[in-house]
């Protein structure tokens, strides 16, 4: 075994020990990280079991503006030529009424069609729009329901473009709250460190006598701050899986109640994995900072 | 070996407490550093282990500027130096067999290695037997000793002990003198700050005598 692995191994071991020593403390700070993380790691969750619901949709949303019933081909071509020439409107398809019927009669409706007393279908135009936020569809939906002879606009996929941006406010959010708790969780440990080097002034004195250097000096700190992490990222994998266990059946009876295909997905593996790296690497990182900030000078 | 060549140290409140000091000391040799309390003992001593910087002049430690050590090369320095304090600086949180493995830790000893020089550096010092004892339990005589063996447990081939025997009754004195002489014998290079010349007369190879921070002559 080599030096370098000898020293890590020695310095883990100490970090380990420190860690045991104060089990109280440790477990304290554990939870509370545990906690903290736990928000934004359910929430990512949560907006993954969300994105289901979205999935299948158009993916752009478009407009279909239907004419009256009893509108004639003039009504219908300056219509036409106001669609044309919006500037909010990319591209305009005409349906003729038509049309219509005649693909459904071809898609087997033949009998249904042939006995109705005359064609139920309006004139209809298709228009992808310029603009897809959601103000700017409201309101060219608005704007063309009030054009001559128009019956009725109606938003195609409305439903799932909103979800989509709520989906995108709710992935800001997570993101927003994941990086001010990594700040928190990143204070805390420097925290804690800092009051560990103020407890071990005097072995840390001696040992620069000994011969120490600053890395000799600052590992079993970095270990203890990743330890400390990794250990908040187990009780934050813990509390997001248990809390989504408890969860799960009873948003499984609601979506069986409202016919959603939608159920909530457990934690992966990965993610876990993800969840504890993360921690172990921030608690690293405010170990470190923590180390630089109250070794100067000595 | 040691070279210290117009050195001066002046503290940052303005003391000065080295002036004008040269001298050389040779490979294997045993020199006393006398002089009365605040003469510069301390201070002489932190200069060869390059825990102060001094503030002029040039101090030599096999041919090392040591005063010019970058931070990031003193600890390579101090491996090689075997540092005896008056006040032990064990640490007090573990017992004797770890207190001696500390050096040995930060070099990155193997285990099996280091246990075998921890064994042989405690019974050199008599303290085989006092092992898993911890510090506090142990006579000031029997501190002062575990602190030799933390300081020559590494085996350097330079050791400074700053009053050693300060606070030491008769016979536990003549008996570190006894070990300081024996590492001396053995080719390690011995520079021991004190009051008590006569403690170590059979033994020394070279004396510097200080008064307030200038050698004296004659010495
Ligand atoms: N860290 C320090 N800061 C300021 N003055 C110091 C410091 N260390 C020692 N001195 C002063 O330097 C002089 C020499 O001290 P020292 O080397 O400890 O003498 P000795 O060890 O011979 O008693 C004394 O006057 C002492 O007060
Ligand atoms: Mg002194």
């Amino acid at each position: 075994m080599n030096r370098w692995l000898i020293q890590q191994r020695a310095a883990f071991a100490l970090a380990l020990q420190r860690l045991t020593s104060t089990p109280v403390t440790s477990l304290l700070a554990a939870l509370s990280i545990g906690v903290a993380l736990s928000l934004p790691a359910a929430g990512q969750l949560l907006l993954a079991s969300l994105q289901q619901l979205g999935q299948g949709s158009a993916a752009t949303p478009q407009l279909s503006v239907f004419m009256a019933l009893d509108a004639d081909d003039k009504a219908g071509d300056k219509v036409a030529a106001q669609l044309k020439s919006h500037p909010g409107i990319a591209e305009v398809q005409f349906v003729s009424r038509t049309a219509t019927q005649k693909r459904l009669r071809e898609a087997g409706l033949a009998q249904v069609i042939d006995s109705l007393p005359k064609n139920p279908f309006p004139d209809t135009f298709i228009v992808n729009p310029r603009d897809t936020s959601p103000e700017a569809l409201e309101s060219l939906r608005s704007e063309l329901a009030g054009l001559p002879r128009v019956e009725h606009v109606q938003l195609d996929s409305a439903w799932a473009k909103r979800l989509a941006v709520l989906l995108n406010l709710g992935r800001t959010l997570v993101w927003l709250l994941a990086a001010l708790l990594a700040i928190g969780l990143v204070a805390l440990i420097f925290n804690t460190i800092g009051l560990q080097v103020l407890t071990k002034r005097e072995e840390i004195e001696v040992s620069r006598l000994l011969g120490a250097t600053d890395t000799y000096i600052g590992r079993p700190f970095y270990y203890f701050g990743a330890l400390q992490g990794f250990l908040g990222g187990l009780v934050a994998c813990a509390i997001v899986y248990a809390g989504f266990a408890l969860l799960q059946e009873r948003v499984a009876e609601l979506a069986e109640l409202y016919r959603m295909g939608f159920s909530l997905r457990q934690m992966r593996a990965g993610e876990m994995l993800a969840v504890l790296g993360l921690a172990s690497a921030l608690g690293w990182l405010g170990a470190a900072l923590s180390v630089r900030q109250h070794l100067r000078g000595h | 070996m040691i070279r210290f060549q117009n050195v001066y140290k002046r503290y940052p409140q303005g003391l000065e407490a080295l002036a004008d000091i040269n001298f050389s000391i040779d490979q294997g040799s045993l020199t006393l550093l006398k002089g009365h309390s605040g003469a510069g003992k301390s201070t002489l001593l932190k200069l060869i282990a390059a825990v102060e910087k001094p503030t002029a002049g040039t101090v030599l430690v096999n041919g090392e500027n040591v005063g010019a050590l970058k931070r990031a090369a003193i600890p390579w320095l101090r491996r090689n130096i075997g540092l005896v304090f008056q006040d032990q600086k064990l640490l007090f949180d573990r017992n004797a067999f770890a207190n001696v493995m500390l050096p040995l830790a930060i070099a990155g000893f193997p285990p099996a290695e280091a246990d075998r020089r921890v064994h042989a550096a405690l019974d050199k010092v008599g303290l085989l037997d006092k092992a898993r004892v911890m510090p506090v339990a142990l006579s000031g005589g029997e501190q002062q000793r575990l602190a030799i063996a933390r300081a020559v447990v590494g085996r350097p081939s330079l050791l400074l002990a700053d009053e050693p025997t300060a606070h030491l009754d008769e016979g536990n004195a003549r008996e570190v003198a006894r070990l300081f002489h024996e590492f001396q014998q053995v080719g390690v290079t011995v520079v021991i700050a004190t009051h008590n010349e006569e403690l170590y007369m059979p033994y020394a190879t070279g004396r510097i005598s200080l008064a307030h921070g200038r050698m004296e002559a004659g010495a």
